[in-house]
């Protein structure tokens, strides 16, 4: 055997281990998000009744994953038969395909750390509403294809603030590779720009359908939206691919704004880092599991207009607050790492009040419009 | 020492096995008794009439071509980003003109009423 056949399995054995990594992880996070969504509602979740769930029923999900794999695959008459398969097949494969750049820790725990690692994932996960329009359509089902219409405008167009809120770590450790922003943030970049890591993370969560904006699968208007006629083991793959997406995100927004794989004690452990980084990330995901326990679902106006009212002028407006003042500091002489930090933070907390002074004026004289609209109260 | 390009390629291999894999599996393990009544489509138990394929509300076309000015001009935004550092104040207040027109972009939009939902 040569050498480069042997480069070429060594990198087999790494992709097929961090493949397997998210979704291992995403066994125990389905587990952990339906026991943290049935505490908000008051029930207990999977419990250990059944006889081979483990304690606290914590095989649950290997338990659902091997029945489903033995659920018919029914596929509707008048479907478009290869496309149909196709669709979940392409969401777990770019749902998975995002990890190739994903820095676990330092050197070593990634399987390539790309020179234009931000730029593949926004590529890659941009990929993913290709999937939902390709299930919408070919299923031949109103639903399904309501569901992939939402899909086209809601998930395409919260990419716009994503990638201008992702410019920032981008332009403060001016690197693409995930790696350098990492090793660039002595100050997590949620503490330098926080209104960036805010709307990053509102356009993460509507890019992965998390409640609030979960109108391509509203499950209580149009069954299950663009998945609505998938069976067995192809409803699972949407399932599994969703949920790897959520904890993409998650992952994604962890070694933007919150540090990595950085931590006490990486340096002595390099695999210290994996344990940092998914706790960061476990923090996110929580967070987004809060959102779907606890908020109502938007209508897609509202979803729309929230994206293009607010988070794409804020991502505008905070990207150039961002740019002008660290340059402005530059020029003036401060150089310092924790003096710039300090100043772009004060810069955005600046941004913030205005923007909240700005909503609070218009949702007030929406308000006032719509009170003035409404008939006369006549007492008798 | 392979190309990081080519680590690339083979990863995205890996991930379209894995896509693949599940189905496989399921496809060998499922029953499989096709029968006209279990694949009818379904909506809500009516039978379903009229076309499905129908073309979009052109609402969503207006959204798409906005959409498509925002993506283009911030792909123009990565380069600029990464060279940041090493820019002068002078070069980025040439950049805070480009993102001025693009917000003059939106404010067009805005006012056209292209993002009212109608």
């Amino acid at each position: 055997m040569t050498d480069a056949w042997r480069g070429v399995l060594n990198v087999l054995l790494g992709a097929f281990a961090m493949a397997i990594f998210p979704l291992a992880a995403v066994i125990f996070l389905i587990w952990e998000a339906r026991k943290v969504m049935a505490r908000m509602q008051d029930r207990l979740g999977p419990t250990n009744a059944g006889t081979y769930a483990g304690p606290f029923a914590l095989f649950q999900t290997f338990a659902d994953a091997i029945k489903i794999l033995t659920k018919e695959l029914i596929i509707p008459t008048g479907a478009d038969r290869g496309v149909f398969v196709m669709a979940p097949v392409l969401m777990v494969a770019v749902a998975i395909a995002v990890w190739a750049v994903i820095p676990l820790g330092p050197t070593g725990l990634q399987v390539v750390d790309l020179d234009i690692g931000a730029f593949y994932v926004v590529a890659i996960s941009s990929l993913a509403p290709f999937s939902m329009i390709m299930a919408g359509w070919s299923s031949r089902n109103k639903y399904a294809e309501v569901g992939a219409f939402r899909a086209v405008s809601q998930i395409v167009g919260y990419e716009i603030p994503q990638v201008l809120s992702l410019l920032i770590p981008v332009m403060l450790s001016g690197s693409l590779s995930l790696q350098s922003i990492i090793r660039a943030q002595n100050v997590p970049y949620i503490l330098v720009a926080p209104v960036a890591a805010l709307v990053f993370f509102l356009a993460s969560a509507a890019e992965v359908g998390r409640l609030p904006f979960e109108l391509a699968e509203a499950d209580s208007e149009i069954v299950a939206g663009f998945f609505t006629e998938y069976s067995g083991m192809m409803f699972g793959a949407f399932y599994l691919g969703e949920f790897i997406n959520n904890l993409t995100a998650s992952v994604i927004f962890s070694v933007l704004f919150l540090g990595g794989w950085r931590g006490p004690w990486v340096d002595q452990v390099p695999l210290l880092g994996i344990v940092w980084l998914m706790l960061k990330a476990l923090l996110v995901f929580n967070v987004l599991v809060l959102f779907w326990a606890a908020m109502p679902r938007l209508r897609i106006d509202q979803v729309l207009a929230f994206n293009w009212k607010f988070l794409v002028p804020l991502g505008l407006a905070e990207l150039l607050t961002v740019a002008l003042v660290d340059k402005a500091m530059v020029t003036a002489g401060v150089t310092g790492g924790i003096e710039r930090a300090a100043g772009l933070l004060a810069a955005n907390l600046l941004l913030g009040l205005a923007v909240a002074g700005v909503l609070s004026q218009t949702s007030r004289s929406t308000r006032q419009r719509q009170s003035f609209r409404r008939p006369p109260v006549v007492h008798p | 020492m392979i190309h990081p390009y080519a680590v690339v390629g083979l990863f995205l291999l890996v991930s379209v096995f894995f896509g693949i894999a599940p189905l496989a599996l399921a496809w060998l393990f499922s029953p499989k008794k096709a029968n006209p009544r279990k694949q009818q489509v379904y909506e809500s138990g009516n039978p379903t009439f009229g076309e499905t394929w129908i073309e979009f509300k052109a609402q969503y076309y207006l959204f798409g071509l906005a959409f498509l000015a925002f993506d283009v001009e911030a792909a123009f935004l990565f380069p600029w980003a990464l060279a940041y550092n090493q820019l002068t104040l002078y070069a980025v207040l040439e950049a805070a003109i480009f993102l001025g027109i693009l917000g003059i972009g939106l404010i067009y939009v805005w006012r056209k009423r292209w993002l009212e939902w109608m």
